[in-house]
């Protein structure tokens, strides 16, 4: 069995979750359906939407912030902030830029979420 | 003196929305004086997602959301001046800045915004007993080291205070490589959001302790470890319940304090609940023509609030620049049963009941089962159902025009949690 917190909405239920596929789970302790469909989610194929910086040349700070466009897997969490620590770009970069492309085999692009001009 | 029709101090989410509405509102000779050299305030460091849910439908990043406001401002050609601190706004709405390009300017204006932001409440305002030695950082600056200077602040860490600010933080050090031992809360419940707690802290085990709180930090130069300890009920530390933790690196996250400095110098009444201003229905404060908005006026959670509320702001403040304030008596929103404060704290019975109008609250604990309502004169006017509600998330009620009508006519305005187990 598995404990869980419904993020879905403020009212946080605590989820108790029986079974490991979306066909045999059973979860007790939601308010709502809402709830069921996060425990699916989370117990099957949890994803998360990462967001951390990544080195910038030419531009007036050393940094520059990125996301992945699109929740990956949250197994690979830690591999994609790897690839952001071997990445440099340079400047200048506008909004929605990629700064990699495809991370860890997930399909999804590293975005560039801050414009900066060549110093 | 040079003069301008509207003045806006800040050019964080607030000022940037005020700003565009007042533009469309029709007024045109607008100047935002900000003091960082770029727009975006706070947001320029929140670089993770979960900004304008509720305006875009999409989770942005903190720079995506401001960078859509920006670039609004551009496209309406929209005075702003960076490197510009406002060092002194007056009642009469003289506004005196100083940047390194114009030196020391002061700015007679028809009607004035402050919209700029809160601070961390510093570190001197908690106590706790020990040498203040190198690696204890308050949560935000330690977001700007890492976010926007790329510098790496320490290794192990432990976080005082589990609001929004800390959580994030959290995870962004677990991004960053380091280890984080604990966040130690000192209430029985977190002021931030759940999905932080579960994004954050769950994530990645990380230990939040309720009730707890550090009592020592130890280490001359360098942090080298902290002490904790369970409080009773009345918050006190139980010492006997002490441990030490290993760790380079302290921050704190214990809570935003409305910047207000200069709403005191020019004879703004600032309430102590909020630590902000006493604004009317128009955002107004009680110096006529001075108008607050944002973090300034009262912490918000959502950034998609303080845009809602500063492009208020902007309309009211080109009305007042147009017709003056009318003469009218304005009466006090009295909160009681758990709401610890309203939003705006004044309404004007100034017989105008088609402005929209909108309360937002904070409650004092967690209660559930509860229902929001709002008398006048000791009827109700509005009834909101909660099943939960927590201090960490701000509560708000929009009215219809013929509620409007009756509150805005009434002689005593309440607003209660009724109902429910508390
Ligand atoms: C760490 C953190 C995480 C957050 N996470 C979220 C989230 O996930 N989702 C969400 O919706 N919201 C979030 N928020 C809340 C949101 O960012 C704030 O509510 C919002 O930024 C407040 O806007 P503001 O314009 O009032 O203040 P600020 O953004 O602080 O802007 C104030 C501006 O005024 C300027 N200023 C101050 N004093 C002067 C002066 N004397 N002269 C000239 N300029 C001055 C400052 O430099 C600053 O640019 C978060 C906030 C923080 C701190
Ligand atoms: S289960 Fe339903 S009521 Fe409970 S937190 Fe999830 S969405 Fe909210």
């Amino acid at each position: 069995m598995r404990e869980l917190i419904c993020i879905s909405c403020p009212m946080g239920c605590h989820l108790k979750v029986e079974g490991d596929t979306l066909e045999n789970i059973v979860v007790t302790g939601n308010g709502c359906i809402r709830g069921v469909i996060y425990a699916k989610n989370e117990i099957t194929a949890p994803k998360r939407m990462v967001c951390g910086t990544v080195k910038i040349e030419g531009a007036t700070q050393p940094v520059v912030s990125v996301k992945t466009k699109e929740p990956i897997p949250k197994e690979k969490i830690f591999d994609c902030l790897e690839q952001f620590n071997q990445t440099t770009i340079f400047a200048p970069v506008n909004v929605g830029d990629v700064a990699i492309s495809n991370v860890c085999g997930t399909g999804v692009d590293v975005v560039v979420t801050k414009g900066l001009a060549k110093k | 003196m040079m003069t301008r029709n509207l003045v806006i101090v800040g050019g964080g989410p607030a000022g940037l929305a005020c700003a565009i509405s007042a533009y469309d509102a029709g007024e045109k000779d607008i100047l935002i004086l900000e003091r960082e050299e770029e727009l975006g305030g706070i947001l320029n460091q929140c670089i993770h997602n979960g900004f304008g849910l509720h305006t875009f439908k999409e989770e942005l990043t903190g720079p995506e959301y401001a960078d859509r406001y920006i670039q609004q401002v551009v496209d309406r050609k929209i005075e702003y001046k960076l490197g510009a601190t406002v060092i002194d706004v007056n009642n009469k709405k003289q506004v005196t800045y100083v940047s390194k390009q114009d030196g020391l300017v002061t700015i007679d204006a028809k009607a004035v915004v402050l919209s700029c932001g809160c601070r961390e409440r510093p570190r001197g305002a908690i106590n706790i007993a020990g040498m203040r030695g190198s690696g204890i950082f308050s949560a935000g600056t330690a977001q700007k080291l890492v976010n926007v200077q790329g510098l790496s602040v320490g290794k192990e860490v432990v976080i005082l205070g589990s609001g929004d600010i800390g959580l994030i933080m959290a995870r962004r050090m677990t991004f960053e490589g380091a280890k984080v031992k604990a966040v130690v809360e000192l209430m029985p419940y977190s002021s931030g959001l759940n999905r932080n707690i579960v994004q954050c802290l769950n994530d990645f085990d990380i230990p939040l302790l309720f009730s707890h709180t550090v009592v020592q930090v130890h280490g001359q130069g360098r942090l080298t470890g902290v002490t904790i300890a369970k409080v009773d009920e009345n918050l006190r530390p139980l010492m006997e319940t002490a441990q030490f933790i290993e760790c380079d690196t302290l921050l704190l996250s214990v809570g935003l304090l409305p910047e207000n400095e200069l709403a005191k110098n020019a004879d703004v009444e600032i309430s102590p609940v909020t630590g902000g201003g006493v604004v009317d229905d128009g955002m107004m404060t009680t110096t006529e023509g001075i108008f607050q908005c944002g973090n300034v006026l009262h912490v918000h959670d959502l950034v998609d609030f303080v845009s809602e509320e500063s492009a208020l702001a902007g309309q009211r403040a080109v009305q007042y620049i147009k017709q003056g304030a009318p003469d009218c008596e304005k009466i006090k929103i009295e909160t009681k049963n758990g709401v610890r404060y309203c939003v705006p704290a004044l309404l004007k019975k100034d017989g105008d009941f088609t402005s929209s109008l909108n309360f937002k609250m904070r409650v004092a604990s967690v209660y559930k089962n509860v229902t929001l309502t709002v008398f006048a004169d000791g009827v109700v006017v509005a009834k909101k159902k909660r099943p939960i509600v927590t201090p960490g998330e701000m509560e708000s009620i929009t009215f219809k025009q013929e509620q409007i009508k009756i509150l805005k006519t009434a002689s005593n305005v309440q607003v209660s949690l009724e109902g429910g187990e508390k």
